[in-house]
């Protein structure tokens, strides 16, 4: 499972380490590198991406790398963006919407509760269908933002994959934690499942689930 | 060299907490009467040679992929004119 570097991307490392423990090799892909590598999988890891320049993802999606991971993900490949690797998805136009300023104007870093509204992904197989997991949520734009019918068009497809439960931790309309394409192999999430894989550190093992999901996919 | 303007602002709809946390310092400065800050990015594009109306359709297929997000931007393009 290939975990794509960009330059500044923070969670890489994590990324690698959860799909590790999921029982996946860990690939690692350069973002100036227009090779997948043979990769089954690909994480877009969370940070900030050539500074968060002009606007979250925005410079990456015209990244080598990325015109590889969208030519793939159109073919069925499993891509799981988080974070900022979400902001990148929205950037490539392979998820609809955008991510924009939490709107009480504070990054916030905590333990986050969440719904799997969806268990038919890529991404989600693992859980059962409403299940409640906590993993970490530490951003500081990322308020989902789509017009109306969008909205109400991810709700009728079941492609809302995650909503925050205990309180909207910063705008993020309907709750929206995550969402899916219409096939359900590109999962874009704002939270980080990969900070929730080892009892030691972080909230728990909630967050193991979207790396061995993929596992079953593409044994 | 003829300098082209790209300005993008955030759709009306769409929240600007940026605008807002501006919008309240302004009485700690003591300024009055402002109801409503919007913040937005302006791009001075230097462009060789003569704009026409082909070099500007290129600008603004520039505008629409790169510097503005359509979800959520619009974006006004504009030749600059130098005194």
């Amino acid at each position: 499972m290939g975990v794509v570097t960009f330059p500044g991307s923070l969670d890489d490392v994590d990324a690698r380490r959860a799909v590790a423990i999921a029982g996946h090799e860990p690939v690692t892909l350069w973002h100036g590198e227009p090779d997948l590598r043979g990769v089954d999988a690909v994480v877009l890891p969370g940070g900030f991406s050539y500074g968060d320049y002009l606007r979250c993802g925005a410079i990456s999606r015209f990244s080598p790398v990325m015109a590889e991971v969208v030519a793939a993900a159109d073919r069925g490949l499993p891509v799981l963006g988080i974070c900022n690797g979400f902001q990148v998805l929205c950037e490539s136009h392979l998820l609809p919407g955008a991510l924009i300023r939490n709107d009480h104007q504070k990054f916030v870093c905590r333990d986050q509760r969440l719904r799997i509204e969806n268990n038919r992904t890529a991404w989600t197989s693992a859980y059962d269908s409403r299940a409640e997991v906590t993993v970490v949520l530490k951003n500081g734009e990322g308020s989902f933002v789509a017009d109306e019918p969008t909205l109400d068009m991810l709700e009728r497809e079941g492609r809302v994959v995650a909503r925050y439960l205990g309180g909207n931790p910063n705008g993020s309309l309907r709750d929206i934690a995550g969402i899916t394409n219409e096939r359900g192999n590109v999962v874009g999430l704002m939270p980080h499942p990969e900070h929730a894989v080892e009892a030691l550190c972080g909230p728990g093992t909630d967050g193991l689930g979207f790396f061995t999901s993929a596992l079953a996919q593409v044994a | 060299m003829t300098r082209v303007v790209v300005e993008v602002m955030l759709k009306p709809e769409i929240l600007d907490p940026q605008g807002k946390a501006v919008q309240g310092a302004l009485p700690r400065l003591g300024f009055e009467g402002i109801s409503d800050v919007r913040q937005g990015k302006r791009f001075e594009l230097e462009v060789d040679g003569e704009v026409t109306d082909a070099r500007l359709g290129e600008v603004r297929d520039l505008a629409e992929r790169l510097l503005s997000n359509p979800v959520i931007e619009d974006f006004r393009v504009h030749v600059e004119e130098r005194a």
